[in-house]
């Protein structure tokens, strides 16, 4: 068995986990089950990438994509009541369209362009020797500052319209202001007020406490 | 290696962008009292960025930062009009956002980082470029949609363009995958180059029909029109006239620099001539249905805002019809088409805009019933437009569908000509009725609408309706600089 063999099978394996992965993301009715499958398809495709020779990408993807960001995820999820049926609603009447749609395309596109023509590539070689972190590097701050600059932008876009679409100052709010907190004096919040001494009473009796609704355990 | 050189290339995009930084610094310091400086700020920074691009213009194209960044005529002509038309916008929508305490600080910047895509997708050289610049601005433009948080119109609208937007920015990603397989390149240039020697032609058309699937969404063409009218009519009128005029600009030049610039265009050596008659097909197609149904739904509708949603969907039939001819003098009639309806739309809906007050849109069409007796001049400016949209001689708009045509016309596609002056005739239709309602009927009881009084609004926006009559005068030096930039 040729390693070219061997690579050809990797791909096929990882290829096929991913796509069912990314089938099980859509149709699998538990939420959390949806997001463990999105991981698992994340992971088969950084697999993938590791075949082609992009180490770094494919471990980028693992930390970025599968530590932290589907952790969250997760988190998000589980946090969230969402009601499995309203979500599926009309899921399976269109599902037919869907995959005679999918389908056809396949099926064009592989006759057209044919399997062969996936094949007559090599995945891309790594080149002159370099590694792949520093040819990555290297071409970042170079050949594709420019994109580079443009994905900062578009992040910077990013916080600027996550913060003008949530935050909100709504009247009635209560929140602490910390500076008001620390410059408090003791004579702004306690009042020491001069009565009378009060006379005991003589034969009342101490009041009783009726059990209410709220207090009953 | 970028240098120097290339910095001074992207002068303009690199000051807005510091711009729309120290602006978006400045609108968290100032107290809301204040925030009215953001306005002329704003507007200013445009201006000058406009200026910056025409006083930097190189006598020839030039490239920075290995071809990513093109710097020609038709990017220079393109970008000053949607600078131009970025800020006539920020002149309109002024009332509008303080009526509706609309985050001020947010609308301008916002809308600052939206045109520095625009101006991005304008000068792109490469695939990568044209992606990032499509994804800055669109990114912002959801944003903006979304942004008068109280209206479930609003969150329903920008939450259908997020949707479709993905999708065709996954459409248009898939294409210029498959497009980068067959020709080793992301630079267009080098793409045009080798097209015609690829190995694999069919992956090469696949590429295609997809990025022009992503094309049509991005124009708002038939048949990937849905979004448009639910975007239009659920946006704040405020965002609506930014989505309907600047960004037509920029969709026009993302068709022409991955068509023409990447796929070639008809007697340009280098390219495929399989290849252009393909895409010639597709977009001819594209502009039929556009110009069918954008002008037969049109009809019926009552609302101002989606009427208006479908006339930019009939409109943009008429900018691809000029993009199908494929040489050099249908894309500076498609381009002059482009600016000619940016100028019109940013007029109809400063309109919208100028007539609408604190809880109450104007964007019913039985709203401007007779207006003519409450504000002859407002029903006046209004009639310009309308009869610019229409393509009714001697304004604006009727040039540039005749050149449009024309081009079709020289190009063999006789056909494509009819259609377009069929569609015209049904188009004159709705936009007569606006006109009618204005002028000839009785307006309704309690509703009163008046135009804002803000000065500023009522000066730019006669200027802006009355150069429509002014250019159509006078539009030859301008389409003459439109040829220019193309030769």
């Amino acid at each position: 068995m040729n390693t070219d063999l061997l690579q050809l099978l990797c791909f096929y394996l990882f290829g096929g986990v991913a796509v069912i992965g990314a089938l099980m993301v859509i149709t699998l009715r538990n939420s959390v089950h949806a997001v463990l499958s999105l991981v698992l398809t994340f992971f088969s495709m950084a697999c993938v990438w590791l075949l082609a020779e992009a180490e770094f990408l494919a471990i980028a993807l693992v930390v970025v994509y599968v530590g932290a960001v589907m952790v969250l995820f997760l988190f998000v999820v589980m946090m969230l009541d969402i009601k499995q049926e309203v979500v599926r609603e009309g899921f399976i009447r269109y599902l037919p369209v869907g995959v005679v749609v999918a389908v056809v395309m396949l099926v064009e596109m592989l006759a057209m362009i044919g399997v062969r023509a996936m094949h007559a590539h090599t995945l891309g070689a790594n080149p002159a020797g370099a590694s792949n972190v520093a040819w990555l590097g290297k071409a970042l701050y170079t050949q594709f500052l420019l994109p580079f600059e443009i994905a900062a932008l578009i992040l910077t876009v990013g916080i600027v319209a996550a913060v003008a679409l949530t935050l909100r100052q709504r009247a009635g709010v209560r929140h602490q202001t910390a500076s008001q907190q620390v410059a408090v004096r003791a004579t702004d919040r306690v009042r020491v007020v001069k009565m009378a001494v009060e006379q005991p009473a003589s034969v009342l009796p101490a009041p009783v406490v009726e059990p209410t609704q709220e207090n009953a355990p | 290696m970028p240098n120097v050189n290339d910095i001074l290339i992207l002068l303009p995009e690199i000051y807005l962008v510091v711009a729309a930084c120290v602006l978006l610094l400045l609108d968290a310091f100032l107290k809301p009292a204040q925030k009215g400086v953001i306005h002329w700020l704003g507007i200013i920074v445009l201006l000058v960025a406009a200026w910056l691009v025409i006083d930097g213009q190189p006598p020839q194209s030039v490239t920075a930062f290995g071809g990513m960044f093109i710097r020609d005529g038709v990017a220079e002509i393109l970008k000053v009009f949607s600078l131009l038309v970025t800020a006539l916008i920020f002149v309109y929508a002024r009332p509008y956002l303080r009526d509706r305490a609309i985050p001020f600080g947010e609308f301008y910047t916002l809308t600052i980082f939206a045109t520095v895509g625009i101006l991005f997708l304008i000068s792109a050289g490469s695939l990568v470029t044209v992606y990032l610049g499509l994804e800055l601005l669109t990114l912002s433009s959801y944003a903006l949609v979304a942004l008068n948080r109280d209206s479930p119109l609003s969150s329903e609208a920008a939450i259908k363009y997020f949707v479709l937007g993905a999708l065709a920015s996954g459409s248009l990603l898939y294409g210029m995958s498959m497009v980068y397989g067959a020709t080793h390149s992301l630079d267009l240039a080098t793409i045009h180059a080798a097209v015609g020697s690829t190995e694999w032609p069919q992956l090469l058309t696949f590429g295609l029909i997809f990025m022009i699937v992503g094309i049509g969404f991005k124009l708002g063409a038939a048949p990937f029109h849905m979004w448009i009218p639910d975007v239009y009519q659920g946006a704040p009128t405020s965002v609506t006239i930014f989505i309907g005029s600047a960004q037509k600009l920029a969709a026009f030049a993302m068709a022409y620099r991955l068509l023409a610039t990447g796929m070639g265009s008809v007697g340009v050596a280098g390219g495929s001539e399989v290849l252009v008659h393909q895409w010639q097909l597709m977009i001819a197609v594209l502009a039929v249905l556009s110009l069918a149904i954008g002008n037969l739904v049109a009809i019926v509708q009552t609302n101002l805002k989606r009427l208006l949603a479908y006339s930019t969907i009939s409109h943009m039939g008429y900018l691809l019809i000029g993009l199908v001819n494929a040489t050099p003098e249908g894309y500076s009639a498609a381009m002059f088409y482009a600016i000619s309806y940016a100028l019109t739309s940013a007029a109809a809906f400063g309109i919208i805009l100028a007539l609408a007050r604190a809880g109450f849109e104007c964007e019913e069409i039985d709203d401007l019933k007779g207006l003519n007796q409450r504000s002859p001049w407002f029903a006046f400016l209004m009639l310009l437009v309308m009869f610019s949209l229409a393509g009714v001689p001697p304004l604006f708009g009727f040039y540039g569908k005749l050149l449009v045509l024309e081009s079709a016309i020289n190009a063999g596609m006789l056909w494509l000509a009819i259609v377009g002056a069929v569609a015209a005739i049904i188009g004159l239709y709705y936009y007569l009725r606006v006109v009618k309602v204005m002028y000839f009927d009785k307006p309704t009881e309690g509703t009163d609408v008046r135009p804002q009084s803000d000065l500023s609004v009522r000066w730019v926006l006669s200027l802006n309706a009355l150069a429509l009559l002014v250019l159509g005068f006078t539009w030859g030096p301008l389409f003459a600089w439109c040829q220019k930039a193309f030769v």
